[in-house]
């Protein structure tokens, strides 16, 4: 089976509203489950879907997460010490995969050939995932999981960097599905100042390397960015803009009040944003 | 130097990415095009002989190379009647370890890459003081990253680091030791990848690092076969090296991969024991998978997060190992056994007492399974002469005279913290 032989169901969203009567761009949210709680991190992301978030990225806690910077280690570090498992994910998508947004996971690999590339894929389309986003497995290395997510219809969603050659773009263009992302800087996730003035650019080489779908991350965090983001890519991802809230309330209730205020205004940001001709 | 990095055997000259089933890339795409860089300018360097000769003038006017090879026969006693043991003396070169081997090759490289900066991991401080003086040596910014517990068990290597030039940064987050450290340095080479080299100092991280790191240290060996030859006639029956990452055995052993009689030992840190759950002993109480850049054997939990090692020494505290390794493990052609603190601490005693070296705690597990294969080494096909083991000092111990010092009770106001009473040093 090739890529284009199964269907992207993250895909089929981003162009849907690429397409819709009013084109947009996607706001692609991240959380990490366990965070605070696993209940909490559910209850979390449907709060950010309800806000106006139309892809879920999921995170899977790890020891190690080495894209990540200091603000969604600390997160994640809680949920681990809260005893957060592999499994909690598998169960958290299956309580948002209804909520109204494709719920991506984000893991690094150990995490996946633990349990099994092919049952982590059985096991994520079971529950209703849409597929994984692989910060620490590059196209290269990846022919079991390019096996097993065509077998169970999932989305493989590869990074590229400022610093990837024009070569490995077309390769993991064609290796990627249901969109591409684009790190909008060289370094690991966190709020920025600005976003990287190479991210633009990259969407545009991305595009002529043969993406249909290029989102952009990393450093994503306020209204004014998400839309100048929004002008030039079909998706903004923003990860620690919406753990800060949770992670700085008083109260657990606050913290979603906080969440739905910052989803929100992102959400804006992408429906405001001038498009450029695509 | 030229033939020496190049190899020749058949095991001896494997080339990455992938060992067996282990090693490869398992890193964020921002650093791909590095790693391709590195591995072109490092093939390239090999094909020029200027380099080589850079290279061995600096082994032969800076490090101290040829590092002599030593017979402690006071010390052999201890280890069985009539076995000769033959130590390879890395504790000799140039800032007391054979991690400057790996430094000196890789600053040069640097130098040829056109980059100003490095930055580099250390645990007991071995790595980070030979990078900091490799960077002095050769007019480069140095950063290296220490987890902040083995900062206070070190503290004599940063005092070392800093006057030597370097910034060196604790490492908050996580178990504060050397997985930390090595997560910050590839943070912050995802972030400045342009203008900075990661002078990785252990042969695991993603290819080309384990076969270049390999390559650089292959001199080790090649000078100890050489001269045991000299010395003996023999090859050795059994060579003993510790192993943490593992860059000073695949050093020692890679000459002798190929010849099968001589038995190769690596000794992780078996810490507190291995049924503990206290220790760093990756092939006895690990698994395979993924991290930090390679597959190789780790410590996992059964979800696959990485749990946390332990060792009395902070170079050998480290819950993976590097992929060639594994293969050798894999196929058999290496064994690799713990040894517990205790252990180690009786024989870096030993080697004190009875031949006036003070050892690394790293090195003094090696010593210490030299101790375990001396009453066997003497059955192994061997008649009618005695017994050679050939054991790497990979460092000397002036860094670990303060954790001694405490374990043997010998500083006023310190408890006894393993030593039985009566047995101090």
């Amino acid at each position: 089976m090739s890529v284009t032989d199964v269907r992207s169901v993250t895909g089929d969203r981003l162009d849907a509203l690429a397409s819709g009567e009013q084109p947009r761009a996607a706001l692609v949210g991240y959380l990490p489950v366990g965070f605070p709680t696993v209940p909490g991190s559910v209850e979390a992301v449907r709060t950010m879907v309800e806000a106006g978030v139309d892809v879920v990225e999921l995170g899977m806690p790890y020891s190690d997460p080495v894209m990540d910077g200091p603000l969604i280690q600390r997160a994640v570090d809680v949920a681990l010490q809260g005893g957060t498992r592999v499994r909690d994910t598998l169960v958290a998508v299956e309580q948002v995969a209804d909520a109204g947004a494709p719920v991506l996971v984000m893991t690094y690999w150990n995490l996946v050939l633990r349990y099994g590339v092919e049952a982590f894929a059985r096991d994520l389309a079971a529950a209703g995932g849409a597929g994984l986003i692989t910060p620490d497995l590059v196209p290269d290395e990846a022919g079991e999981w390019t096996a097993a997510s065509d077998a169970h219809g999932l989305d493989r969603v590869f990074l590229v960097a400022p610093s990837s050659t024009p070569e490995r773009l077309v390769t993991t263009t064609a290796a990627s599905r249901g969109f591409v992302y684009a790190a909008s800087t060289m370094g690991v996730t966190g709020e920025r100042a600005t976003v990287g003035s190479r991210a633009e650019q990259l969407v545009a080489d991305t595009r002529a390397a043969g993406a249909r779908r290029v989102c952009v991350g990393l450093g994503v965090s306020t209204p004014e960015q998400a839309a100048q983001v929004a002008a030039y890519a079909d998706g903004v991802i923003v990860g620690s803009a919406l753990v800060r809230p949770l992670m700085e309330a008083a109260t657990p209730t606050a913290g979603l009040d906080a969440l739905a205020t910052a989803a929100a205004g992102l959400a804006a940001g992408v429906r405001g944003a001038r498009r450029s001709a695509r | 130097m030229r033939d020496v990095l190049r190899g020749g055997g058949t095991l001896g000259a494997h080339e990455g990415p992938y060992f067996g089933d282990f090693g490869g890339r398992f890193v964020p795409e921002a650093l791909v095009a590095a790693l391709d860089e590195l591995e072109t300018a490092y093939h390239k360097a090999l094909a020029d002989p200027t380099f080589a000769d850079e290279l061995e003038r600096l082994h032969r006017t800076y490090t101290g190379r040829p590092s002599p090879l030593t017979e402690v026969p006071r010390f052999a006693r201890h280890v069985g009647e009539g076995v000769r043991v033959f130590l390879k003396r890395e504790d000799l070169n140039h800032t007391g370890s054979h991690k400057i081997n790996n430094v000196l090759g890789q600053a040069l490289l640097v130098k040829r890459m056109g980059k100003r900066r490095v930055i580099a991991e250390t645990g007991a401080g071995q790595h980070g003081v030979a990078t900091a003086t490799a960077a002095a040596l050769l007019d480069l910014e140095c950063t290296v990253y220490m987890g902040e517990e083995d900062t206070r068990r070190q503290a004599l290597n940063v005092a070392r680091m800093r006057l030597l030039g370097a910034e060196v940064v604790p490492v908050t987050i996580g178990s504060r030791t050397l997985k930390d450290a090595i997560n910050e340095a590839l943070r912050d080479w995802v972030a400045n990848v342009e203008s900075t080299h990661y002078l990785l100092g252990t042969v695991t991280g993603p290819h080309p690092f384990p076969e270049m790191v390999r390559d650089f240290h292959k001199i080790i060996g090649a000078e100890a076969r050489e001269q045991l030859l000299a010395e003996t006639g023999l090859l050795p029956d059994a060579v003993a090296a510790c192993v943490g990452g593992g860059s000073n055995a695949m050093g020692i052993f890679n000459a002798f991969l190929d010849d099968p009689q001589v038995r190769l030992f690596g000794f992780e840190a078996g810490g507190e024991g291995v049924a503990s759950g206290r220790h760093a002993a990756r092939f006895s109480g690990g698994s395979p998978g993924v991290l930090q850049g390679a597959r190789s054997f780790l410590l996992q939990d059964e979800d696959g997060q990485t749990l946390p090692s332990h060792s009395v020494s902070a170079g050998l505290d480290y819950p993976s190992v590097g992929p060639e390794h594994a293969w050798l493990h894999e196929i058999g052609r290496a064994e690799y056994l713990p040894v517990t603190d205790a252990e180690a601490m009786e024989a870096f005693r030993l080697l004190c007492r009875t031949e006036g070296i003070i050892p690394a705690i790293e090195s003094a597990h090696a010593l210490a399974g030299a101790i375990r294969l001396g009453p066997q080494v003497g059955s192994w096909g061997v008649q009618d002469r005695e017994p050679v083991l050939l054991v790497n000092l990979s460092g000397r111990g002036d860094k670990d005279v303060a954790t001694a010092a405490a374990w043997f009770g010998l500083i006023e106001d310190e408890p006894v913290v393993k030593a039985d009473e009566g047995e101090q040093l």
